[in-house]
């Protein structure tokens, strides 16, 4: 319990620095972007709207830095981001809650996929160390976790897309042509045109998940309870997994959270290579047009979800190892 | 340590692979007969031959002397911020261990949120508010955004260290604190403080180019992520001009490679139980 209060803890403390930072940014940049972006959107937006991003920007120079400071808290937290450039006169949470899906959905099932699938096989290249898995799984894998996100996606795009005179699709997360909804067309479209992003999310990330539980495994394997299991004449296999690999397991799992952020930073340059429609893509748009009220939601949504997963991979922890549920 | 890398078959490959980067960076006039890479002076789109090895880019500019002056940039990015990041990480991770209490709680407060908060997106947006990014920029977010990682393996090696025997006599001698941490603590951690390097090297290779490559690094100044983004903003793989996609972005990955290489091998020589076994049971009886 004092674990999981510890974790929740650190879970507001980042959450609020996030905020702030983001609250400082606008402010300590020179030649004040945001007064010329207010000057931009002058006579198109009802007062109140403008009202908020002065909170946002601090262009509105009679508000003390802390009464500022107070109002942005109290919009952020109450999910009020203001009106966005781009996709005037929608709000800027509504731009969000559209692309969200898209995100969760690839880079999700991705993130997990290759999770799941480099544990394996770093579990089984630990196990036979010096192998014929052992000894190629990795060095190849310490190479492609060197390989630029974006380019494997151009890769994949090339071989599979350009040079099959598109076999598959490598432009947007479905057709045009297809109505959406729940029908079957659509979701096979819909599938198609995630398999080359999903694709190149789990190539790049997997090594990283194969080489540490790789090493961990060699590290427990070391250990006296496991030579104990083997003495007591159980099989390879309970060996293998209950003994080994629910140890190795656990720094894995701490190492996946840790390593999040890396994964968010090339999905957002998966997505803009594939014109995906998630918040990566949006992010860089939004950039592009100089949009500040999107970019900055865009920050803290991508910050909040990474956070959340954080978390979840605490009470994970929490529930799979006693030694951090006693830790003080 | 020079023994260790030249057994390590993965440290061999990567320290040459890193060697020849840095002659290709520091005398770039040795492997290109063009000495104005920028110049839009042949023909446009040019298919490989041989006065253009890999062809010339929409622009007529010509692809192998671009690679070639783009080196510069990409490997003084990467030394600059492993350095600048890898100097924080040591500051921070060992004052941290080392002072204890509150100091230590706060060091190590700050280091996990700036390990767990999505870098990237945050780098685009101060890089967006900043303008497009000179290279100062470019070091200075990559350094602030990519010491954490550092920090924390720094403070968990730093604080196994502090009750040592050797500390402990050092201590007893009357020797400054400054002294006791710089030739005494750091000395010990070579080999990670190493590794910190290469992490924070590869991290910053990686980052820059993507961040060249969306455009918000210096795009008129060359470099591998540059030259992608140009590729990229003229459609060269649907156009028929792979090798401007594939050239740059397989320079990048071998940079990336060569430290990714040389820390996993440094990894296996300063801890032994990683090392590959030996098969042939010969060799293991003689030696």
């Amino acid at each position: 319990m004092r674990f999981l209060m510890h974790r929740l803890g650190f879970f507001a403390l980042t959450l609020w620095a996030a905020i702030t930072v983001n609250f400082f940014i606008p402010r300590l940049m020179p030649g004040d972007p945001a007064s010329a972006m207010m000057a931009r959107f002058h006579g198109r937006v009802n007062p109140a709207a403008i009202h908020a991003m002065e909170i946002a920007f601090g262009v509105d120079a009679q508000q003390s830095l802390w009464s500022q400071y107070v109002g942005y808290l109290h919009n952020t937290v109450t999910g009020n981001f203001g009106t966005s450039l781009t996709y005037f006169p929608l709000s800027v949470s509504s731009q969000i809650a559209q692309a969200v899906p898209w995100t969760l959905g690839l880079v999700g099932v991705a993130t997990v996929l290759a999770f799941l699938g480099g544990t394996l096989i770093g579990t089984i290249s630990g196990w036979r160390r010096g192998g014929t898995v052992d000894s190629i799984v990795p060095p190849v894998f310490v190479v492609t976790s060197a390989l630029p996100y974006f380019w494997v996606g151009m890769m994949m795009i090339l071989v599979f897309s350009v040079w099959t005179n598109g076999a598959l699709p490598n432009d947007g997360a479905y057709s045009l042509d297809v109505v959406p909804g729940f029908t079957m067309p659509f979701i096979t479209d819909v599938l198609r045109h995630a398999l080359l992003p999903a694709m190149t999310v789990l190539i790049t990330s997997i090594g990283g998940w194969i080489l540490t539980m790789r090493n961990n495994m060699v590290t427990v394997l070391a250990e006296d309870y496991v030579r104990m299991g083997r003495a007591k004449g159980l099989s390879s296999r309970k060996i293998m997994y209950q003994y080994a690999a629910r140890n190795a397991l656990l720094p894995n799992l701490a190492g996946f959270a840790m390593s999040l952020g890396f994964v968010v930073a090339g999905a957002i340059l998966v997505e803009y290579v594939f014109n995906y429609p998630g918040l990566g893509y949006m992010l860089l748009n939004a950039v592009n047009n100089l949009d500040y009220p999107l970019m900055q939601a865009l920050f803290l949504m991508i910050t909040v979800a990474v956070l959340v997963a954080v978390l979840i991979c605490d009470f994970l922890t929490a529930w799979l190892d006693p030694r951090a549920r006693s830790a003080s | 340590m020079v023994a260790a890398v030249r057994s390590n078959s993965k440290a061999m490959v990567g320290a040459l692979l890193l060697l020849l980067f840095v002659v290709v960076a520091a005398v770039p006039q040795l492997f290109t007969s063009i000495d104005t890479p920028d110049a839009h002076a042949f023909e446009l789109g040019l298919p490989p031959s041989w006065d253009h090895p890999l062809g010339t880019t929409a622009f007529g500019q010509d692809i192998y002397a671009q690679l070639i002056y783009g080196t510069r940039q990409s490997l003084i990015i990467a030394v600059v911020v492993g350095g600048l990041a890898t100097v924080l990480s040591v500051i921070v991770g060992v004052s941290a261990a080392y002072l204890g209490g509150a100091t230590d709680s706060l060091l190590s407060a700050m280091t996990d949120v700036f390990l767990v908060v999505p870098t990237f997106p945050l780098i685009i947006v101060i890089a967006a508010y900043a303008g497009k990014g000179s290279l100062v920029v470019i070091i200075g977010v990559l350094v602030i955004t990519g010491w954490s990682y550092g920090a924390r393996q720094l403070r968990a090696q730093a604080l196994s260290l502090r009750n040592r025997d050797f500390l402990e006599s050092a201590r007893v001698r009357g020797e400054r604190r400054s002294y006791i941490i710089v030739c005494e603590v750091l000395p010990t951690m070579t080999s990670l403080i190493l590794a910190t390097f290469l992490g924070s090297a590869l991290y910053a290779v990686l980052t820059a180019a993507g961040l060249q490559f969306i455009g918000l690094g210096d795009s008129s100044s060359l470099s591998w992520g540059t030259m992608l983004h140009w590729a990229q903003s003229n459609a060269a793989l649907q156009s028929g001009q792979p090798l401007w996609v594939v050239a740059p972005g397989l320079c990048i990955a071998l940079l990336g490679a060569s430290f990714a290489l040389l820390n996993y091998a440094f990894d296996e020589i300063s801890n032994p139980a990683l090392r590959p076994v030996r098969r042939s049971r010969g060799k293991r009886a003689r030696s």
